[in-house]
């Protein structure tokens, strides 16, 4: 077995058991973190100077309800650093029930509109994001689309001046 | 030589007046029709249009619109990027629920008459968006004269599109 690369071997010695999972596929290294230590965990991947992961490539979701996963959704980050061209990804799971992690838009201003976007899409609420609003979507939408059990066909009401009559 | 032209003249505009019931009538310098029916010709040979172009339909319009399928030759070649100076609304691509109230102010700011042409499935019934963004078919939203199914429509489909609604602003009451 490959020796492990440097971003896992400092994230286990930094947040041991905090960690729910980590794997390493193909020089991909993912990080499966308890929710709590997001923004601890987020912080020392962009001001370790080893790690140095100064931007965030991607923020994402997953709705695992067909698959059964427990709990039901994953936010998932990307990280990049631009100076030691390494990357990670950082999952973080939420429940199915007023699904919340915490915002990391105070450490990258980048994940304000990702952010956004997830909570537009999945319905995950981002604590202390400093403008949660849909971003794609309207206001008066219903639902959020992205998640599976959103009824494929359900139409939304029109909206715009007249749309009630 | 000059005598005998006029003579041919004059024996073409017979034969075209008896046809129509009225012999000797063009050689005279005049033509009888209803008023209706002459506002109707007027009309549908002088259509401003404004293109309501979201999508890729936009690109078949293009098409139809340059000098290869010359739009102009059918009387329409004439768009009109203002609402109010234009006679039939082209809705071109896909109309997405936040487009939608948009797209009705731009339809209510035209003046009468008017006429909407739908272009494209994604116009006349969503197509193959059927999800939860798009207006399934825009007549949930304004009145449509004219649909053009294709995804998207080839030009002489866009032009058969636009004959038809010509054929149906001539065979309709014509408000004036
Ligand atoms: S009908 Fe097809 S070509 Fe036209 S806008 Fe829709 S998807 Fe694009």
């Amino acid at each position: 077995m490959p020796e492990p690369s440097v971003t896992l071997r400092k994230i286990r010695e930094q947040f041991g058991e905090s960690i729910i999972e980590t794997h390493s596929r193909l020089g991909e290294d993912t990080v499966i973190i308890q929710p709590q230590v997001l923004v601890p965990v987020s912080t020392f991947l962009k001001g370790d100077p080893d790690l140095d992961y100064n931007f965030l490539m991607d923020l994402t979701a997953v709705d695992y309800l067909d698959l059964k996963k427990k709990p039901r959704f994953e936010v998932v980050y990307h990280f990049f650093s631009l100076a030691k061209k390494h990357r990670v990804r950082i999952k973080v799971p939420a429940e199915a029930k007023n699904p919340e992690v915490d915002s990391i838009v105070s450490l990258w201003a980048g994940a304000d509109w990702y952010e956004r976007e997830v909570w537009d899409m999945f319905g995950i609420k981002f604590r202390g994001h400093p403008n949660l609003k849909r971003i794609l979507m309207y206001e008066e939408f219903q639902g959020h689309p992205l998640r599976k059990d959103y009824p494929i066909q359900k139409r939304q009401p029109l909206i715009g001046p007249g749309a009630g009559s | 030589m000059a005598e005998s032209l006029e003579n041919r003249e004059r024996a073409c505009y017979d034969a075209l007046g008896k046809e129509k019931g009225n012999p000797r009538m063009m050689s005279q310098g005049f033509l009888t029709s209803k008023l209706e029916k002459a506002i109707g010709w007027a009309r549908k040979y002088s259509l401003f249009q404004y293109p309501f172009v979201t999508a890729c339909c936009g690109m078949e319009y293009m098409a139809t619109a340059a000098s290869h399928y010359d739009i102009d030759r059918f009387g329409a070649g004439f768009p009109r990027f203002s609402p109010r100076q234009a006679d039939v609304l082209f809705v071109v691509g896909t109309i997405s629920h936040k487009m939608a109230p948009v797209l009705k102010m731009v339809y209510e700011q035209m003046c009468d008459p008017k006429w909407v042409v739908a272009f494209g499935v994604c116009t006349c019934t969503g197509g193959f968006y059927d999800n939860y963004a798009t207006v399934q078919g825009i007549d949930t939203i304004i009145p449509v004269d004219i649909y053009i199914p294709g995804c998207p429509p080839r030009p002489e489909t866009v032009l058969d599109g636009l004959m038809k609604l010509q054929d149906k602003i001539q065979h309709s009451r014509q408000e004036f």
